[in-house]
């Protein structure tokens, strides 16, 4: 399995992911550097970028202009379609690489079952994300499956304590944004899903169940795509 | 409709206002719009019900509501902990716990008063005799970090002020992160509603408190 490829922002040192992972302060160090490093107009083509790379079904073939997956439509609801899209993708991400992970033969006993309910989470999350976006009057975003590195135990716990505390993140990052009640109460209830699988697997990972300490950081969608874009095919 | 509806059909019995989301649906009084998969329809239908329309005072209310959860918590990881018998694991747990609490007790009481109002003070408690042991210990904190969180979820899509929400998810989030471990600790699971954290209306809250609750 290849290493992850970065494009813009610098490749880490193989194994950097491990250690960020491992340790919530680098991690934070290494979320705030990406954040400064991909700001204004680098932050806006690196989400088309992204978005290209999801395969959206957006007729446009310009790449190099900011772009959302919803510019197709969605009038009043172009916001949520934007946000749950983003989720969505997030969700696909996640899946498939549990899917990926659970194949693996790399877990057994009580750790593979966990991996498998959570797995089975993520998917129950894309699919109603999926249907969201639907009643919203908006095009889901096609599936997108990442270049999660599964070679030993110890990196895809590491990993996925990783992309689960992002995601939680994630979540509580957009909450504030999300104009329709029902899709934020949905949000929010995947955001506390998300939140109990970071902890367990923080736990796996012998890292603090809390990261954050007592008030969890929300992180913004730029922050976050920069974040799973080594991870991006 | 209502297979249409749910992509998680196990939503299906999600509890509205003391009838089931199916039932809801049935009756045709849900919006247009249907998330699926969320357990997500109760604030919103508390709302369509009549309950009052977000406001500053509403939001109030709402912090005033859960800084009595955190100061519930805080009391229990404080001072009945002191009592359990805790050791190893469940000790250190429980001491990280305490910290998170009390922090959140005084983040509520600063977001009340820069909002405007005045923090309720803190009832006095009673705690089962059960708690005096390690595992009731446990138990209890588990029932009570997962109503915290449901409590939580409950009110955010009540609050109008986004900075409120902002700080109610940060803090919802930790109590997520407390129940699961938990949980965990105690061969619960860490995710006991599956894919969706279920909300709860405050009613149903204040009712599974109350009896910790002395004055």
């Amino acid at each position: 399995m290849p290493n992850p490829v970065i494009e813009e922002t610098g490749p880490p040192p193989a194994g950097a992911l491990e250690v960020l992972s491992r340790d919530p302060s680098e991690r934070k160090k290494f979320l705030k550097m990406v954040g400064r490093n991909v700001g204004g107009a680098a932050a806006a083509s690196s989400f088309a970028v992204f978005l290209a790379a999801c395969g959206s079904s957006k007729k446009s073939s310009t790449t190099s202009t900011p772009a959302t997956p919803t510019s197709s439509g969605g009038g009043a609801n172009a916001g949520d379609i934007k946000i749950v899209n983003y989720a969505l993708t997030l969700e696909y991400l996640e899946t498939e690489f549990y899917k990926k992970v659970i194949k693996s033969g790399l877990f057994s006993g009580p750790t593979q079952s966990l991996l498998q309910t959570i797995g089975a989470q993520e998917q129950m999350h894309l699919d109603a994300l999926k249907h969201a976006v639907t009643t919203l009057g908006g095009t889901p975003v096609a599936k997108v499956v990442g270049k999660f590195p599964v070679n030993s135990a110890a990196q895809v716990a590491a990993l996925a304590a990783t992309v689960e505390n992002l995601g939680a993140s994630a979540y509580l990052g957009q909450a504030g944004a999300i104009v329709n009640l029902e899709i934020l109460a949905a949000a929010l209830s995947i955001h506390t899903v998300e939140a109990r699988h970071a902890a367990i697997l923080n736990t796996l990972n012998k890292l603090s169940i809390t990261p954050d300490g007592a008030f969890a950081k929300p992180a913004d969608m730029t922050t976050v795509l920069a974040a799973v874009k080594p991870f991006l095919p | 409709m209502a297979d249409s509806t749910f992509a998680v059909p196990e939503l299906a019995a999600v509890e509205v206002h003391g009838l089931t989301r199916e039932a809801f649906l049935v009756r045709g009084t849900l919006a247009a719009v249907a998330v699926a998969g969320a357990g997500a329809a109760g604030p919103f239908v508390n709302r369509a019900f009549g309950a009052s329309a977000p406001s500053a005072s509403g939001d109030l209310g709402i912090l005033n509501f859960a800084l009595t959860l955190e100061y519930l918590e805080s009391y229990f990881y404080n001072t009945v902990a002191k009592s359990a018998g805790l050791t190893g694991d469940a000790k250190s747990l429980a001491a990280l716990i305490a910290g998170h609490e009390a922090a959140h007790v005084a983040g509520l009481t600063a977001a009340i008063k820069g909002a405007g109002g005045t923090p309720v003070t803190s009832p006095t408690f009673v705690f089962p005799a059960s708690t005096k042991t390690q595992k009731g210990f446990l138990a209890l904190a588990s029932v009570l970090e997962n109503t915290g969180v449901s409590a939580y979820n409950g009110q955010g899509p009540n609050l109008m002020s986004k900075a409120i929400l902002g700080t109610a998810g940060s803090i919802v989030q930790v109590e997520a992160r407390h129940a699961a471990a938990i949980n965990y600790m105690i061969g619960l699971s860490p995710t006991p509603d599956g894919g969706f954290d279920k909300p709860l209306a405050k009613a149903a809250v204040l009712k599974a408190v109350t009896p910790l609750i002395k004055s």
